[in-house]
């Protein structure tokens, strides 16, 4: 069937996409589209808020001494602005992305369980509330860094319960949305859809929500031996009940090390959708980037320990999760080397996607080689917790993940506006997001070999210069994304009817099977994958 | 948050934006752009140096190989310079190629890391152990050997550092790096130490060293330096401890043997007495050391001031009235203008779920002292306590 003639049959079915209008329409939904408008949206006001956090910590140290906030607001600043964007702005983004995209990449009518996929989106809220609202309790928000260490955050007051509670809601919501896209991708794929057929996005999803599912109820866990430590007389990590506080590092970071990929593996799946589309030319390597991908993730439940070089792990640890970090480089390497085979001999055109995606890569691999820097223990030693890993889980986390999300947007947002963009203003917004986040981010490698340790509100006449540079850097980068924000209220303002293929090289199901914009109900009839 | 904080903002911003302009003014002449690792003092530091430029070189090949292809296709496979797209799309033959050949590359540089941390590892034999104790926010070193146990604090005095109601004093040169006794080293020689804490997870850390030793409460790890010549080394704690953390700097200063072994003979030559009172920071009480010298009430207050100030006043304040909710006032408290007992307990047990930390490290004279300074200073009236009341106490 060609996609004219879809089309037309879609128009018929749209006489039947009736559904409550007004606030009801947002709150009681099961529709995998509105739901993934909600999240895309919570996360971007998430961003924000995490972002106005990110600016008082860059304006605090725009020199030094102590002009802005006093140090104990500092230390909740920047461990709320962490949690806010890991768990309020990255990981819903991704969870918007798959709830807009997976049903319609493998011929799905909606996901498998949709009113739990509602549930699953408002429990997120709550616990938003949670977290920016401890900012206001009596103590102050909670001022452990992210990691939420004991015994520093046993010390604190009521805002930590708060906290607790927020990352077991957040926990619960991001299995039942695991559970809900491990189900929808194995069970709902329309006929001829196998598995290697998928859409990279989808199987890298697949991949990120087993992780998910393996390591929230780890993470729980943790928060949970630490509110019982707080309130009900336990030790699990008071040394003087037999306890040991670097029990905690190791729960976490076996957590917290696949949450990385959690947050990466969408990205690697958006990107790998549209440097193709753009490159006129079909994925370089698709089995091996299936293949790159479940070795990330299976390599990712075995290198926590990076994170603790400094604990006085015996040589043997030290040792172990040394080699096991280096390794990760092989496939992450491979990934790298496929995208620019896509590339290679493609015939490329650089609209806003694809420049967001050709930034992913740039400075994702420089990312991963300030990575591979830190993997090696003793240089890690002398780097840990200095502005060094700020610099690095920056370079991987904004212009990884992030550029990765605004490129899925700009790529997307004429399938789910059936509007186009104002392709002058995305560009702008690439290139200042670009140029700010270098300004903000590369000072601080050199700020970190200097040795100035992370999370501290002040510092030494020698690091002046490159944090006055790097808080420049912030500003023109934070203040960027209020250009995003216009361009996509603008676009769907503008009544700018997008084509119905406006990437010429786009040939997913979304794309080829599907009228712009898509319907309100998708694939009521599965298509049939030759 | 607290109330007058959002106003602090609002001024601040103001200022800070007027600092800027002045600032980038002055830039080129004052500029430190320091871009490596700080100058490696000890052979492990030498190592790490050696291990970062290797690692740092291959990045850099694998950089130029990387980019390079990929900004020659961005230039030359494009649209608009004419490219036609290619079709192919898999060849597991250079999928071999570039998943051996990074293999390769990293057992190459896993065979010189793991020299060096077998060798970091390896503390057996020192010549010298200092046992460092982390407090909120303060050093104790405790040289087992040689009998020597002072605290170190920061120095830098809180006029150059809070600037939210103008511009404060000029900053040090060494600013927020320097402390009253820094940990004295003799240069050349293996020094273990066993690092741990008190209340919270801290770090050790003096990168030009190559040392960075988390110390954790309850547990003791050893690491271990050796200073290659006589210098001062400075870093800060590595991890996050505090609303204090940014403010408890490490300086380790190596002086030759000969000038060490004097140090130490100095440190012994002052009796107890004395050697406890430079440990004080702030240099707290020259007299003898004599938990049942009764004492007047001025010469506590006076001691007890200086004490405070070294201890207390980052919390809570030296006006008395603290930051609430998380650091109480102490100016009419209930604590310290209440029964003597329950304020001598609580300043020696420290207070669980709060930041209030055990002080019991200092000594009966300084602990009264600065009870009697927190009892009898501001609008408090509640009257001194002798060195022996805090001695009695610390015995039930």
């Amino acid at each position: 069937m060609t996609a004219a003639a879809h089309a037309q049959d879609h128009a018929h079915h749209d006489d039947h996409a009736h559904h409550p209008t007004g606030i009801k329409r947002w709150l009681f939904t099961t529709n995998h589209k509105d739901i993934g408008t909600l999240y895309l949206w919570f996360s971007f006001t998430m961003f924000l808020m995490g972002g106005v956090m990110a600016l008082l910590i860059r304006a605090e140290l725009f020199q030094p001494g102590l002009q802005l906030v006093n140090p104990e607001f500092f230390n909740s600043l920047t461990t709320v602005h962490g949690l806010v964007m890991v768990f309020g702005a990255i990981m819903p983004a991704w969870v918007g992305f798959a709830n807009w995209l997976i049903p319609m990449q493998i011929g799905a009518a909606d996901m498998a369980f949709p009113r739990m996929n509602n549930w699953s989106f408002y429990l997120v809220v709550p616990a938003a509330i949670l977290l920016v609202a401890s900012f206001f309790v009596p103590g102050g928000a909670a001022a452990s860094g992210w990691t939420l260490y004991p015994p520093l955050i046993i010390q604190q007051g009521i805002s930590i319960d708060m906290t607790i509670l927020a990352v077991h809601i957040l926990g619960a919501s991001s299995i039942m949305g695991s559970i809900n896209i491990i189900t929808t991708i194995l069970n709902l794929r329309a006929p001829g859809m196998t598995l290697m057929k998928m859409p990279l996005f989808v199987w890298t999803w697949l991949i990120t929500a087993y992780l998910l599912i393996a390591v929230m109820p780890v993470l729980a866990g943790a928060v949970t031996m630490l509110l019982t430590d707080r309130h009900f007389g336990t030790s699990f990590f008071n040394a003087a009940g037999g306890g040991d506080p670097t029990m905690f590092m190791h729960i976490f970071w076996f957590f917290g090390h696949p949450e990385v990929y959690i947050m990466i593996l969408p990205a690697f799946g958006v990107v790998s959708a549209i440097i193709p589309a753009f490159a006129r030319k079909p994925l370089f390597g698709y089995a091996s980037m299936v293949y790159a991908t479940a070795s990330i993730a299976i390599l990712s439940f075995i290198v926590w320990g990076h994170h603790m070089f400094t604990v006085g792990m015996p040589a043997a640890g030290n040792l172990f999760f040394m080699y096991a970090t280096m390794l990760i480089a092989v496939p992450t390497g491979v990934k790298i080397f496929n995208w620019i085979a896509t590339m290679w001999k493609g015939s490329m055109t650089f609209e806003t996607p694809m420049l967001f995606s050709v930034g992913f890569l740039c400075l994702f691999t420089i990312g991963g080689f300030s990575g591979l820097v830190l993997a090696i223990t003793p240089v890690d030693i002398t780097l840990h917790n200095t502005y060094y890993v700020v610099a690095h889980f920056h370079y991987v986390l904004v212009s990884g993940a992030l550029f990765a999300i605004f490129a899925g947007v700009y790529f997307w947002l004429p399938k789910w506006t059936g509007n186009m963009y104002n392709e002058t203003l995305g560009k702008a917004h690439f290139w200042l997001s670009v140029i700010g986040f270098n300004i903000a981010f590369f000072p601080q490698h050199f700020l970190g070999l200097a040795g100035m340790p992370r999370r501290i509100p002040d510092y030494a006449l020698q690091f002046a210069e490159w944090n006055m540079w790097s808080s420049v850097g912030a500003f023109i980068f934070g203040f960027s994304q209020l250009v995003f924000l216009y361009v996509v209220i603008e676009c769907i303002r503008s009544g700018r009817k997008s084509e119905q293929l406006p990437w010429e090289g786009a040939d997913t199901l979304e794309w080829t099977h599907l009228p712009t914009p898509a319907p309100y109900h998708t694939f009521e009839t599965a298509p049939v994958v030759k | 948050m607290t109330d007058n904080m959002g106003a602090n903002m609002l001024r601040n911003t103001l200022r800070t934006a007027a600092t800027a302009a002045a600032a980038s003014a002055s830039f080129a002449a004052s500029a430190a752009y320091d871009v490596d690792i700080l100058p490696p003092a000890s052979p492990i530091a030498q190592q790490i140096y050696d291990l970062h430029f290797a690692i740092l070189w291959v990045c850099v090949g694998i950089f130029v190989i990387v980019f390079g292809a990929m900004f020659y296709s961005v230039f030359t496979h494009r649209k608009a310079a004419g490219a036609k797209a290619a079709h192919f799309h898999e060849n597991t033959t250079v999928e071999i190629i570039w998943t051996v050949i990074p293999f390769v590359i990293l057992i190459g540089m896993a065979y010189p890391a793991t020299r060096t941390v077998l060798e970091m590892k390896d503390a057996s034999n020192p010549d010298l152990t200092i046992k460092v104790t982390a407090y909120q926010w303060a050093w104790e070193y405790d040289y087992l050997q040689d009998g020597v146990k002072f605290n170190s604090l920061m120095s830098t005095p809180r006029a150059q550092i809070e600037e939210w109601n103008g511009k404060g004093e000029k900053k040090n040169a060494d600013y927020l790096l320097e402390v009253d006794k820094p940990m004295v080293v003799p240069a050349g020689k293996k020094v273990r130490l066993l690092v741990t804490a008190n209340d919270v997870i801290h770090g050790w850390y003096v990168p030009q060293l190559g040392v960075n030793q988390y110390g954790i409460p309850g547990f003791v790890k050893d690491t271990w330096f050796k200073a290659d010549k006589p210098g001062t080394y400075r870093g800060q704690c590595s991890q996050i401890c505090g609303k204090e953390h940014g403010y408890m700097p490490i300086v380790v200063v190596a002086k030759s043997p000969e000038d060490y072994a004097t140090w130490v003979k100095e440190q012994k030559a002052a009796s107890p007495a004395a050697q406890l009172a430079a440990a004080a920071p702030a240099g707290a009480a020259a007299p003898a050391e004599d938990p049942n010298k009764k004492w007047t009430a001025d010469e506590l207050k006076a001691m007890g001031e200086k004490i405070y100030a070294a201890n207390c006043i980052a919390c809570h304040q030296a006006t008395g009235k603290g930051v609430p909710p998380a650091f109480p006032p102490l100016d009419g408290s209930k604590v310290a203008t209440g029964p003597k007992a329950a304020q001598i307990a609580l300043v020696l047990a420290g207070k669980q779920g709060t930041a209030m930390a055990s002080f019991a490290r200092l000594s009966d004279t300084e602990l009264a002292a600065v009870i009697t300074y927190t009892r009898s200073a501001w609008g408090n009236k509640a009257g001194e306590v002798q060195p022996s009341e805090v001695k009695a106490a610390r015995k039930g």
